[in-house]
Parts: C-alpha cells; structure tokens; sequence
C-alpha cells in the first residue's frame, strides 16, 4: 500500500521531537562501517561473477573529428582477446546528473581528446589492457577545435537578473569593489574508479555499478541500450564516493552491458584512474567579476556577479556559480549573468558542490577585499547585510541561520572583531593570520520512494533504491524509521542501492537525506496509524520505544504474527515556490604563509552550520569535515590542468592532481546550529554534505592576505600565485 | 601492460645476465615501474626481480663512512640510527618524499632510477622524446609547471623528480655500479644523472646490465643540515624546489656550504662555484643573492615554471639563514 504525501505547508508539528525512541539526531556510528573498514564491503567491481570476460575502454586521441575505420583484426589476433566493441549505442560522456536519458553522441564523432571510442574485451584485464593500448585507429581530425574558454565567444544562459541601476550604484557609492576572480577546473576525485560488471539473463540485464541515482541511471541505461526499463536491474549497494561523479550513467555501464549482450557471457569494465580523471566530468574552470557598491556603513546597494564558465557544445549543464548569490545579500540594484564558452575539453558537470564551490569563494573574497575598503569586521559586514527575504524573489526564508552561524562560529573560533591589518603576526618563517567567509548552499529536495515492513517479529525493513555513497544513509535511515516506530537501529534493516526496491531520491545535490528520509517518514507514519488503529488511540498520542507502546504493550503482540507493510511516496510540492531554502553557515580560519616560499598552511578551522534538523550528529558532522577539507582544496591545491594545444587533461591521477592529504587537514571544529526547517522537508532537514564546502576557500584566501599582505584574485593559491602577490 | 617474463634472480649474476638485454629491466620495489608499466610507458620484455639478492644491508665502510644497500628501503635507510645521527639530511630527504607506504616498499637503488613525472612522458598518446626519441617534447608549450629551469634542452625539459639524490649529492656519495662484466665501478652521484642534451632518453649513466649495488656516504661530515622541500601541498607532493644543505660556520663566516638542489633540472643540481662563493662570507642578504646568482646564473623559465627562479632564490635564502642561525 503506498501512502502519498506532498508538501505544500510548513511541517510545523515537530512530530519527530515527540517521538520517544530518543535515536533520532544521536551520533550513531555507521551499520555499514565495520564491513567497510574490514573489507567485506563489496564495491561494483567486486562482485564475484563466475566466466566474467574484461573489458577496457579505448579513447581518442584527437580533439575532434570522426572515427573512421578500427582495425580490429590485427586486436582479435592477441591472446586472449574476444572483442572489439564499437556499438553505435556506446555512449562518449556521462549522463549529466538528473537527465534520465542516455547521451546519444555515438562512439563515431569525437568531441573531446580522451573520449571513449570503443571497448576491448578480453579474458584477463591485463590482455584487454594491452590490446586497447594496440588498437590502430583511423580519423578524420578536424583541426583547430577551441579548447581555450578565454579564446572563443560566449553564450549567455537563461536567467540573467537585472534589477535596478548596478552601474549607477556603482558610481554613487561611498565604497565599491570591482574584481575579477578566477578559479580552475576540479575533479570529483572519488576514490573507487568507475566500475560496472554486466550480466545477461535472456532479456532480463543485471548490472552491478557505481553509481549515485539509481532512480534515474536505470531510464539512462535502459535508453542507451534501447530496452525496456522493467528488464533492467541497478545495483550499487556500496559506492566508493561519488562527489557528482556519478550522477548520471557513465561510459562503463553502457559498455558493459552491450559487451555482455553481444558475447553471451559477463562482462567487467573498470576504468583506470586516468579514464575516470580524463573521460568523466570536469568542474568548470571560472572566471568571475563581482561588483559590490555599499554605503558609508557598508550596507550593500549593488550587487553585481557575472560568471564565465565552459562546457562542450550541446551539454546543458553549466556550473551555476551565481545559485546562492542571488539570495545571500541584500543590495536593491543587481545584475547576475552566467555565460557559457563552448570549448572541447572534456565534459563538464557536477563535481562536489556545484556552482557554490566555486562561486561562494569568489564572492566571499569580494566581500573581504568590501569589509577592508569601509573599515569594518568582516563578520559585520555580512551581518549587515543579510537580507529579511530573498532579494530578487521577494520569498521569505524557509529558515536562515547565517546571522548565528557568524556570531556562534566567531565567538566559538575566538575571531578578534578589532580594527584588521595583515602582517601582524609572525612566528619564525611564517606570517600567521586570520579570515573568515559565509556559507551558503541552495537546498535542493525531490520526489522519493522508500518501503517499510514492520515485521511480524518487531524489527524493521526499509527498502529503496536510494545510494549511501559513503554519508551515512544507511544509518540515518534506521534512525529515522527506529524513532518512528519504536525500536533501536540496529533492529531496523537498511536495503539500499537496488532498482528491485521502490525509486528513492538518489544522492546528489545533498538532498538525498532530506527526500529519502522524508519516504520513510511518510511510510511509517502510517504505518504508526495502522498501531495506533489497533491500541484504540490517535496516531498522535501512540508512544512507542524499545519495541512496546507507553502502555507496555509489545509490537511483536501488537502485530500479532502479521507483517505492516507501507510505501512512502513523498514529493516536494508547491511549498518550494513559497520559499526560498538554502543551508547556511560560517567559516573561519587561521592559516601560516611562509614569506620566503609562498607556502600556505592552515593551522585551523571551524565551520559553523545551520542545515535544518540534524539527524545523526556523527555522520552530519563527518559530513562538515569533509566538506571544509574540500575547502581547502578549493582554496590551495586542487587544479585540472588542460594542455593549451589540444585540451586534454595532464594531471589526471592523485599524485598530479593534489587534493588535501591528512598533513594538511589540521584540526577542525564544527558547530551545528540546530534548527528546524518547517518548509524544507516534511522531516525538517536540509542537505549538508555540500555546504561545507562552499566558501570555505575564502576564509583562507582572506587569512592569506590578513597573514601575509598577498591579496590574491586566483584560486587556488599555489606558492607561485602568492609569491606574485606578496609584498616586499 | 605487455607481457613479460618474469624471474626471480637468486644471486646478482642472474640479474645482470637477464637485464644484459636491452629489452629486460630489473624490479626492485617497483613503486614506479610498474606504474610505468600499466600506462605502457616502459614496455620490458623480461623483468629480473632483484629483491632477493642481497644487498640490502646499512654497514660502516673502513674509512668511517656509511655503505647503503641498493635494496635496502627507502624506510629502513631512514630509520637507520647512524644515517639519522650522522646525515640527518640523508634521513629528512627520503622522509620528505612519497608517502609512508611507498617508502616501505622503494628501495635506494630504484629510487636513483626513478623516472621523470612530466605529464607527456607518463601518456604514451602525447609526444615525449624521452619515452620516443624525435617524437618531440609536450611539454615545451605545454604544460609544464614541474618543468626543469636549470640544464634543459630543446628536446627535453623534464625534472628529475626525487629526494633523496638531491641530500646524497649534497653528501658528494658514491654510487657503486655492478658492471654486465662482473666488475664493479663507482660513480659520484653528482655525475650519476645526466642531463637530457640531445639523449633526453637517457636519465643516468646506467649500461644495459648493470645493477646499483650500493651507494656509500663519505666519513661523517658534521654541520648543520638541513632538507627544505617547497611544495603545494604538505605531503605525497614532488618539490617545486627542494635544497639539501650541509652548513658551518666559523667566526660569524661560513666555513662549509655543501648545497644540492632538487625540481630545478634533470639531475639534483649541484655547482661547486656556489660553495666556494660562500664560504668566508658573512650570513648576509648579499651573501645569500650572490650565491643565488651563481645558481641561477645559466636559469630559464619555459612560461609556467618562471617562478621557480624567484623562488628557487627565495628558498635559498631561507635555508642559508635558518643554517646559519642554527650552525652560529
């Protein structure tokens, strides 16, 4: 029985605070941890399949052109070898997040160097391996594809805001900022390759993979192959990080399963670390302006970010940079505009916080550069202008915690509020000082799906498509379902990452928590009814933990032999055009320069947060932690570099491309300030994952130049970037 | 990755007699070359396993010195009580570099042979004179950050990516060389790499068939010694500029400057003319530029990695201070 639910209200009855199991919130360590740590976790690649045939991708080595001829032959001779695959279906890119169909470029056209092109299949990966490498391949090259965004003409995308007079602000204003940032390319850098093992059954296809959306890849895969939905099965039970990653269906999948169909027997496709840097999604390199004009106290009367990203011809997908930018300041006269290059490097998608990642770093730095012109605390100046609703909308908030998270971070972080010059503090070698910078991510909810059985002997089962991609919703699931109905987690059975099991929300965009987790509420809640029917009370007066009611009574007797079964259907509905709902917070660092070699340490940091109800403070705060490590990536270290001439990616393993190691993650507070979120989700949760990093980057860009003097305008701030701008 | 055979080589004489093929390399820890391997970069036919060879013990020498096992680890040379009491630099080179787990598994011998991490030449579908002589170099015009400032060619301009060579020339050790003969020669590690010239293929003055069987450290030489290693991030990241130093001072002067350079060339650089520029010189900023004018004197930059100039400068400047203060 599926139970509908569709929220066009504020949730305001709190009903998880009544409830009496006490789990909900709690810092329950992960169900799934002990498997992970020991290894008997098994990730897509490790499924034993007996007779599974490997193959590997081969990819172009030309920009653009045409595929004209393989010579396969001379491939098929080599030991081992059983197939050379160039199915028209194949796919050349991944499915961009959410697209629920499969991209239809076909393996003939090359649009970017390293694209796939074709898939060899072999007994061993060692001899698949080799013979890829040996694949003679014939083009037509089209000569002089742009692969430079600063080189060719851009797109304007849909909305733009233009609001008032920017340029008379601008000029009218007691002080004003106009600089130009720029921030380069990131890899999502999840740690288990993309990998699918395909399987046939007559028609029937089961593919174990890796991936984030199992509610969607299943319609990108069964699109690719020209099959039907209902004879397709997904399983990611366990997914190695994602990051946006793997949003939608990648090449892998698609290869596998045209592979396994064509030689009647199981394939395995695992791409190497340099096929997943070179032939999945890149994060757009930026190049931002931002234009602020503020009164003589610095209360914002101008807004201005305009947002130069690239993509390939033909994706839709471009990096929203200015999402939180249109709500987090007041300032009545704006104008944001988002422009796209159509370049041929590799595609570009979501990769971890998109848009926020890079956009909140900008303007953040904007903003510092704004607090030292009117002579204010940086964290003054934001409280100055945090707007009562949405500038451009006109919505209220759904809930908006940056003006707590500012004044709870600074007081907890111990932020010196007094007058700030940079070079004030040296210790040794290194220039030592402080920055700080607002949170702010758009929250992002969709429709879910998920089962509950209340069992017959008082243990629970949830059941839904949805992905853990390593955040802990296994676990916060069981919670919420343990809290609902009663019982301890570990009598709540988590069933994920399935297409067998009702459409979950997926992982992305920080909103799997809050959707899926909605489902289940909603499906035990009637679950709680059908109980409360049979003690003879309302479903609102019916307590319930440790597996009885108030009354003493056991599920087990209460349920009387039987099992409750219920879906939960939960869907946004129009409260989302009511409000306008973003997770909030604020970061503050304290970072080293090094004034001989431009060298940046962060000595440490603390993010406030204020994300809608926390449902298991553990794996939320584990969540930040990540977050604010990906910040200081963004900030120091982390740059695709694309080779001027024909665009492909140079620095495509984690040797080369340089995400932050442990020596340099130092320790880290988090404050979560806990609020409920009546308009976000029916359970008063938002996404967290993401918000940790978004604008962490310029609490440390800030602290280079209050330690150092370097105002740097480049992300990310490598020793040459701040040697540049180091004063004498 | 092409196939190949494999063979455990019991005694040395095994190992020169397989890698006597221009078509056979010999695997120590393998840290790199079977990453190489994979991206079919380097392509061997036969591979000699030599790990069970011997060499790999850490002894005194007769002249009070310090022999090290070509296959000693990484780890175990810089553990070793005598190599951190005696040639801490030796000791703070190797733990700057890679991480823990590859150190346990690299042994000294290899990490002298270990490769270039220029882009072009670790993607066999990009031009590289190194991995494909006259195929052309990427890097110039491309990429190339890491890129050599100092002894570059027009075919080459890679750097030769490690640590622990750059304190080993700083210590002026001896490499010892088992020849495909069945002799021995030594070489100076200071002549052991070559610059790239117009063989930018050839990293070392290695023949075919002959296997690194130690390399040993001259008598302790006592100073201040220091490793700085600049670097993006604070570990698993290769040096944009690193400077092994053995520092003295006498009477305010400086009366030993030992310094060897690392992410500047296609060896660790050395150049006797700047120890002679230091020493009876006073720990001053234009003591510091003078030397660095020496070092860079012959530097240029390829676009991308000009601010290793500046900063090779920068560097230099701090270490000589920071030894200074500490030899004083």
């Amino acid at each position: 029985m599926t139970v509908h639910f569709k929220q066009d209200k504020p949730e305001q009855s709190n009903r998880l605070d009544g409830m009496k199991q006490g789990v909900l919130g709690k810092g329950v360590s992960r169900l799934e941890g002990l498997a992970k740590v020991t290894g008997t976790a098994p990730y897509a690649a490790e499924y034993p399949v007996e007779g599974c045939a490997e193959g590997v991708l081969v990819t172009s080595t030309i920009t653009r052109g045409e595929v004209v001829g393989l010579d396969k032959d001379a491939v098929l001779a080599m030991p081992g070898v059983l197939a050379v695959i160039d199915d028209s279906r194949l796919t050349t890119r991944p499915a961009q997040g959410t697209a629920n169909e499969a991209p239809k470029q076909g393996p003939k056209t090359i649009s970017y160097w390293g694209q796939p092109i074709a898939l060899v299949v072999a007994e061993t990966f060692e001899q698949a391996r080799d013979a890829a490498k040996h694949l003679t391949v014939k083009y037509r090259e089209e000569e002089g594809a742009p692969v430079d965004p600063q080189a060719v003409e851009t797109e304007e995308k849909d909305g733009t805001v233009r609001q008032g007079d920017l340029a008379h602000a601008m000029a009218e204003a007691a002080h004003s900022v106009d600089v130009t940032f720029t921030t380069r390319g990131h890899a999502s850098a999840a740690m288990e390759p993309h990998a699918a093992i395909a399987e046939w059954d007559g028609d029937k296809l089961t593919v174990h993979a890796s991936l984030q959306m199992l509610n969607y890849n299943i319609s990108e895969l069964a699109d690719a192959l020209g099959v039907e939905e209902d004879d397709v099965r997904l399983i990611s039970r366990f997914v190695g990080g994602g990051f946006g990653s793997k949003l939608g269906i990648s090449e892998e999948v698609v290869a596998a399963a045209i592979a396994a169909k064509d030689l009647a027997r199981p394939v395995r496709v695992v791409m190497s670390r340099q096929q997943v840097f070179q032939c999945i999604m890149r994060r757009s390199e930026t190049t931002q302006r931002l234009r602020l004009a503020a009164d003589e106290d610095g209360k914002l009367t101008g807004f201005g970010h305009h947002a130069v990203v690239s993509n390939l011809p033909g994706e839709v997908f471009a990096e929203p940079v200015l999402q939180s930018s249109h709500f987090l300041y007041s300032g009545e006269n704006r104008e944001l505009m988002l422009e796209v290059a159509r370049i041929h490097r590799m595609t570009a998608g979501s990769v971890r916080a998109p848009g926020e990642a890079v956009g909140m770093p900008a303007l953040e730095g904007a903003m510092d550069v704004l607090a030292e012109k009117v002579g204010i605390d940086p964290v003054e100046l934001r409280l100055k202008n945090i707007p009562e609703q949405d500038p451009e909308e006109g919505l209220p908030f759904s809930s908006n915690k940056l003006a707590e998270c500012l004044k709870q971070g600074a007081e907890a972080f111990g932020w010196d509020s007094g007058p700030r010059k940079p070079r004030q503090h040296q210790d040794g070698e290194w220039w030592v000082g402080t920055g700080m910078a607002s949170a702010a991510r758009a929250h992002s909810i969709s429709e879910a799906r998920a089962k509950v059985t209340l069992k017959s002997d008082g243990t629970a089962l949830v059941e839904t498509d949805m992905t853990d991609i390593g955040t802990g919703t296994y676990t916060i699931l069981a919670q919420i379902a343990g809290e609902m109905l009663g019982l301890e987690p570990n009598k709540v059975l988590v069933e994920l990452g399935d297409t067998r099991h009702p459409r979950g929300s997926g992982s992305g965009g920080s909103w799997g928590a809050a959707s899926t987790g909605s489902a289940v509420y909603v499906a035990c809640k009637a679950i709680r009814e059908d109980l409360a029917a049979r003690v003879g009370v309302e479903e609102t007066a019916l307590e319930l933990s440790q597996g009885k009611t108030s009354a003493g009574k056991s599920l087990i007797d209460l349920l009387g032999g039987e099992d409750i079964a219920r879906e939960g259907h939960y869907e946004p509905g129009d409260i989302k055009d009511d409000y306008t709902a973003a997770g909030f917070g604020a970061f503050f660092a304290q970072v080293r320069v090094n004034r001989y070699t431009g060298e940046t340490r962060v000595d440490r940091m603390l993010g406030a947060f204020g994300f809608g109800r926390v449902l298991n403070h553990k794996t939320a705060r584990s969540q930040c932690l990540g977050g604010i490590t990906w910040s200081i990536g963004v900030a120091l270290t982390e740059a695709l570099e694309f080779d001027p001439r024909d665009g492909h990616l140079v620095n495509c393993d984690l040797a080369e491309y340089h995400v932050p190691v442990n020596r340099d993650v130092p320790e880290l507070d988090v404050l979560m300030v806990e609020e409920r979120d009546a308009a976000a989700s029916p359970i008063q949760a938002k996404g967290i994952g993401e918000l940790g990093m978004c604008g962490g980057a310029a609490a440390i860009a800030n602290a280079i130049y209050n330690a150092s003097g370097a105002r740097i305008f480049d992300y990310p701030m490598t020793p040459d970037h701040v040697l540049k701008a180091m004063p004498d | 990755m092409r196939p190949f055979s494999y063979t455990k080589a019991r005694v040395i004489e095994d190992a020169r007699q397989i890698t006597a093929d221009e078509s056979a390399m010999a695997i120590a820890g393998g840290t790199n070359l079977l990453d190489l391997m994979k991206l079919q970069v380097e392509t061997p036919h036969k591979l000699a396993d030599i790990n069970r060879i011997g060499f790999d013990e850490i002894k005194k020498t007769a002249d009070g010195g310090l022999s090290i096992g070509a296959l000693a680890t990484n780890t175990a040379t810089a553990v070793h009580p005598r190599v951190r009491s005696d040639y801490p630099v030796l000791a703070r080179a190797i733990l700057s570099g890679a991480t823990q787990q590859l150190r346990n598994k690299a042994t000294n011998g290899g990490n002298l042979c270990q490769r270039t991490r220029c882009f072009y030449f670790t993607n066999i579908d990009q031009p590289c004179n190194k991995r494909e002589p006259g195929s052309g170099c990427g890097a110039i015009d491309g990429i190339a950050k890491l890129h050599a400032v100092l002894g570059a060619s027009d075919q080459c301009i890679a750097t030769y990516p490690g640590d622990m060579a750059v304190a080993l020339s700083a210590l002026d050790a001896q490499v010892h060389i088992a020849t495909a003969g069945g002799s021995e020669r030594t070489v100076p590690v200071r002549d052991f790499h070559c610059l790239p010239g117009d063989t930018p293929w050839r990293d070392n003055v290695l023949e075919d068939g002959e296997i690194i069987t130690a390399i040993t450290l001259p008598a302790p030489v006592g100073g201040t010694q220091i490793y700085r290693k600049v670097r993006e991030r604070s570990s698993y990241a290769f040096a944009l500029v690193s400077i092994a130093a053995i520092v003295e001072m006498k009477d305010g002067l400086f009366s030993r400057a030992d310094l060897a350079f690392g992410g500047l060339a296609h060896k660790p650089w050395h150049d006797l003319r700047i120890a002679e520029a230091l020493i009876g010189q006073p720990p001053t900023a234009q003591t510091f530029d003078k030397a660095a004018d020496i070092l860079l004197e012959i530097a240029r930059g390829y676009g991308e990695n000009d601010f290793k100039i500046p900063l090779a400068r920068r560097t230099l400047h701090a270490v000589l201070e920071h030894a200074a203060e500490e030899a004083a």
